[in-house]
C-alpha cells in the first residue's frame, strides 16, 4: 500500500500541470466546439455552414498565405543562419551572442514589434522617409505594410529567429565522423549532403517548417496592432466576430473560425510530430 | 568465408615520409617516417596527443601535412583529396549513417562507385558475412549494439576493396569482452583480405596482440618500430620500455658494456649506456622473489592475478620493485616477509635517464 502510494507521488507533481491544461486548454476548446454548433443555446449548422462563405474563406486563405509564405521564408533563412552558426566554435561568442539574440527576438511579437516596422516603413517613418528624401522612391506605396505583404514582413521577424533555435539541435547532431565516414568511402561534398546530411536533416528542417506555419497561423497580436482595418487573416476575423457591431447576433461565428483554425492546426502538428519522432530515432 | 571467394585486391606498400604537421604551434607529427609492407598489419601505439591520430588522419587525407609525403603503392597521394585516396576507415564510433540500415551502410561507397544494383547487394550481404552480421542486414545503427555497429563499419570499410584500411581506435567505446572478441575478430578479416592496415590505438594489449609490428609513438616521432614480441623483451628506448607493459627502473652502474643490477652482472644491449650510472629496465617476470631469513628485501603487497602473482617489495635501500611469478606458490608470500630478490636476465637496456 504505501509502495503503491510512493510510486505514485512523482506523478502527483504532473497534477498543477494537468489542472492547468484543462482549464486553459481542454474547457475552451470543448466551448469552442460546442459553441461552433449552437446559437443562443440551440443546435445549429450556420456557424460552419458560414466557414464557406466569401468573406471566410478569403481570411482563410490569406491566413494560409502568410503562414505558409512567412514558414517558408524563416525556413530558408533561418536554416541557413543556424548552419552559418553551428561552423562557428561551439563555446564561441558569435554562436551565444547569436543564439541569445534569437532567443529573444523570437519573442518579440505584438504591439512593440509593429510599432518598430510602423515607425521604420509607416508613411512617415524613418526609413520611408530617409529613401524618399534621398532616392525620391515612396516605400510606402498604397500602404502595404498594413496588409498581407506587410504582414509577412513583420513575421518574418520572429519566424527567422524561431527557426534557428529549433533548427539548431537538429544541426548540432550531424556529426562530424559521418562527413568524414562519406569523404573516405568516395562522396563529393554534393553527394554527402545529397546522401547523407540532406535525407538526415530534411525531416527536421520539414517538421520545424511546420511549426513556423502554426505558430504564425495562430499569431494575433502583431497584425491585430498593424492591421486596424479590414480582417485579412483568420485571427483578425475571429476578433470582429467577437467585437463588431456589424456581427452581431452571429457571435458563435467566432467559434467556428477558431475550430477551423484549431483543425489546421492539429493537421499541422501531427505532420510535425511524425517528423521530429523520424529524426529523434535516427538521432539519438 | 575462404579469401579467394571475397575478390580481394592485393596489399600494397604504404610510405609515410618526413611528415610534419603542427597545431596552433603545437607540435603534432615532428618528420614521421614509417614504412608499411604489402598485407601487412600495423599497430600506431602511444600516449594521448602522441601523433598517431593525426599520422591517421594525414594518410586518410582528412588533414594536409605541413610538409612530407604519402605514398601508397607508386602513388603519391599527399595531395589527393579524402574522397579519390581509396581508403576504407572504421572510426572510433557512431560512424555509420544512422538513417541507413547495415546493409544500406555497406552498400553506401559501392553505390557511390556506381556498382549495379544486385552486384552491390550481394558484395554488402557478403561483407556482412564475413563480418557475422548477416542476419541483422535490415537493422538501423541505433537497433544495433556497439560491437555491432563497429563491426558494420568494418564491413563498409572493406566492400569498396580499398588500398589500405584505417582503424582509428575503433574498439575503445566497446567494453572489454567486446573489445577482445572485435580485436581477433579484425585481424581474422584483415587476414582474409590481406588488406595492408593502419590501426591507431592506445592500448597496448590492442596492439601488441593483432600486429604484424607495433610503432610506439611520442611526441610525434616513432620511437620504434618491431613485431611485438621484439619490441616488449628488447625495447630500444627508454620510453619504449616504460609505456609497453610494467618496468622496473633500477640505478645501476655500466662498466665495458656490463651492468651491475642486484648483484648480478648482465650485457647491456645495443642502444644502452657504455659506460657509468644509469637506469636498467627491468621487467616484473625478470626478478625472481624468493623467501629466506638472510634476505635484504621486505615484501610490501602481494596480488594473486589468477595465472600469475605480482609481489611488490622494498629493497635494503629503499627501492620499490615489481616481481611477477607464475604459480601459485609467490602467493603464500605474506607481507613484511624478508625475501632475496635475484635478477634472471640476459641483457638490458640501461638508459641515462
Amino acid at each position: 500500500m504505501i509502495k503503491a502510494a510512493r510510486r505514485a507521488l512523482p506523478s502527483l507533481g504532473m497534477v498543477p500541470f494537468l489542472g492547468y491544461l484543462t482549464v486553459f486548454l481542454f474547457i475552451p476548446t470543448v466551448i469552442v466546439v460546442v459553441g461552433a454548433f449552437q446559437d443562443d443555446g440551440r443546435p445549429t449548422l450556420d456557424n460552419v455552414r458560414a466557414l464557406g462563405s466569401g468573406p471566410v474563406l478569403h481570411a482563410l486563405r490569406q491566413s494560409l498565405v502568410v503562414s505558409a509564405s512567412t514558414a517558408v521564408i524563416g525556413a530558408v533563412v533561418g536554416g541557413l543562419l543556424a548552419y552559418a552558426v553551428v561552423t562557428c566554435k561551439p563555446d564561441g561568442a558569435v554562436r551565444r551572442a547569436v543564439t541569445s539574440a534569437c532567443g529573444v527576438l523570437a519573442q518579440f511579437g505584438g504591439v512593440m514589434l509593429a510599432f518598430a516596422f510602423i515607425a521604420t516603413l509607416g508613411f512617415s517613418g524613418a526609413v520611408t522617409t530617409l529613401v524618399k528624401d534621398s532616392v525620391g522612391v515612396n516605400l510606402y506605396g498604397s500602404g502595404w505594410l498594413f496588409d498581407v505583404p506587410g504582414i509577412i514582413l513583420v513575421y518574418s521577424y520572429f519566424q527567422i529567429p524561431l527557426m534557428v533555435i529549433v533548427f539548431l539541435p537538429a544541426l548540432d547532431g550531424i556529426k562530424v565522423q559521418w562527413r568524414e565516414a562519406a569523404e573516405n568511402l568516395g562522396a563529393s561534398t554534393w553527394q554527402y549532403w545529397r546522401q547523407v546530411a540532406g535525407p538526415l536533416l530534411l525531416p527536421a528542417f520539414l517538421g520545424s517548417t511546420l511549426l513556423l506555419f502554426a505558430n504564425a497561423f495562430a499569431s494575433y497580436a502583431t497584425a491585430a496592432a498593424l492591421v486596424s482595418q479590414g480582417n485579412p487573416i483568420l485571427p483578425l476575423f475571429i476578433r470582429s466576430a467577437l467585437t463588431s457591431e456589424i456581427l452581431l447576433g452571429r457571435a458563435n461565428l467566432g467559434y467556428a473560425l477558431a475550430l477551423e483554425m484549431i483543425v489546421v492546426v492539429a493537421i499541422v502538428m501531427t505532420g510535425y510530430a511524425l517528423l521530429v519522432r523520424r529524426t529523434s530515432r535516427w538521432l539519438r | 568465408m575462404s579469401a579467394s571467394a571475397l575478390e580481394t585486391r592485393e596489399g600494397v606498400e604504404v610510405r609515410l615520409e618526413g611528415l610534419h604537421r603542427e597545431f596552433s604551434g603545437v607540435r603534432a607529427l615532428d618528420g614521421l617516417d614509417l614504412t608499411l609492407r604489402p598485407g601487412e598489419l600495423v599497430a600506431l601505439l602511444g600516449p594521448s596527443g602522441c601523433g598517431k591520430t593525426t599520422a591517421l588522419r594525414l594518410v586518410a587525407g582528412l588533414d594536409d601535412p605541413d610538409s612530407g609525403r604519402v605514398v601508397v603503392g607508386d602513388r603519391d597521394v599527399t595531395h589527393v583529396p579524402a574522397n579519390r585516396r581509396d581508403m576504407g576507415m572504421v572510426f572510433q564510433a557512431y560512424s555509420l549513417f544512422p538513417h541507413l540500415t547495415a546493409q544500406q551502410n555497406v552498400e553506401f561507397g559501392l553505390k557511390l562507385r556506381r556498382v549495379d544494383r544486385s552486384k552491390r547487394a550481394g558484395r554488402a550481404r557478403q561483407m556482412l558475412e564475413l563480418v557475422g552480421l548477416a542476419s541483422q542486414a535490415d537493422r538501423f545503427a541505433s537497433q544495433l549494439s556497439g560491437g555491432q555497429q563497429q563491426r558494420v563499419a568494418l564491413a563498409r570499410a572493406l566492400a569498396i576493396q580499398p588500398a589500405v584500411l584505417l582503424l582509428d581506435e575503433p574498439l575503445s567505446a566497446l567494453d572489454a569482452k567486446v573489445r577482445a572478441q572485435l580485436r581477433d575478430e579484425i585481424r581474422r578479416v584483415q587476414l582474409e583480405v590481406g588488406t595492408t592496415t593502419l590501426f591507431v590505438t592506445h592500448d597496448q594489449e590492442e596492439a601488441l596482440s593483432i600486429s604484424d609490428r607495433v610503432g610506439v609513438m611520442n611526441q610525434g616521432r616513432l620511437e620504434q618500430l618491431a613485431p611485438p614480441e621484439e619490441l616488449y623483451t628488447a625495447p630500444s628506448t627508454a620510453f619504449v620500455a616504460a609505456f609497453v607493459g610494467l618496468m622496473n627502473r633500477i640505478p645501476c652502474r655500466v662498466e665495458a658494456g656490463r651492468a651491475s643490477v642486484l648483484g648480478a652482472t648482465v650485457r647491456v644491449t645495443d642502444r644502452s649506456v657504455t659506460s657509468g650510472e644509469g637506469i636498467a629496465m627491468v621487467r616484473p617476470e625478470q626478478l625472481v622473489v624468493e623467501a629466506s631469513d638472510a634476505g635484504s628485501a621486505e615484501v610490501l603487497q602481494v596480488s594473486f592475478l589468477g595465472s600469475v602473482t605480482h609481489v611488490r617489495v622494498r629493497t635494503a635501500d629503499g627501492h620499490e620493485l615489481l616481481s611477477q611469478a607464475n604459480g601459485a606458490e609467490a602467493a603464500r608470500l605474506t607481507v613484511h616477509t624478508p625475501v632475496r630478490v635475484r635478477l634472471v636476465a640476459d641483457q638490458l637496456l640501461v638508459s641515462s635517464d
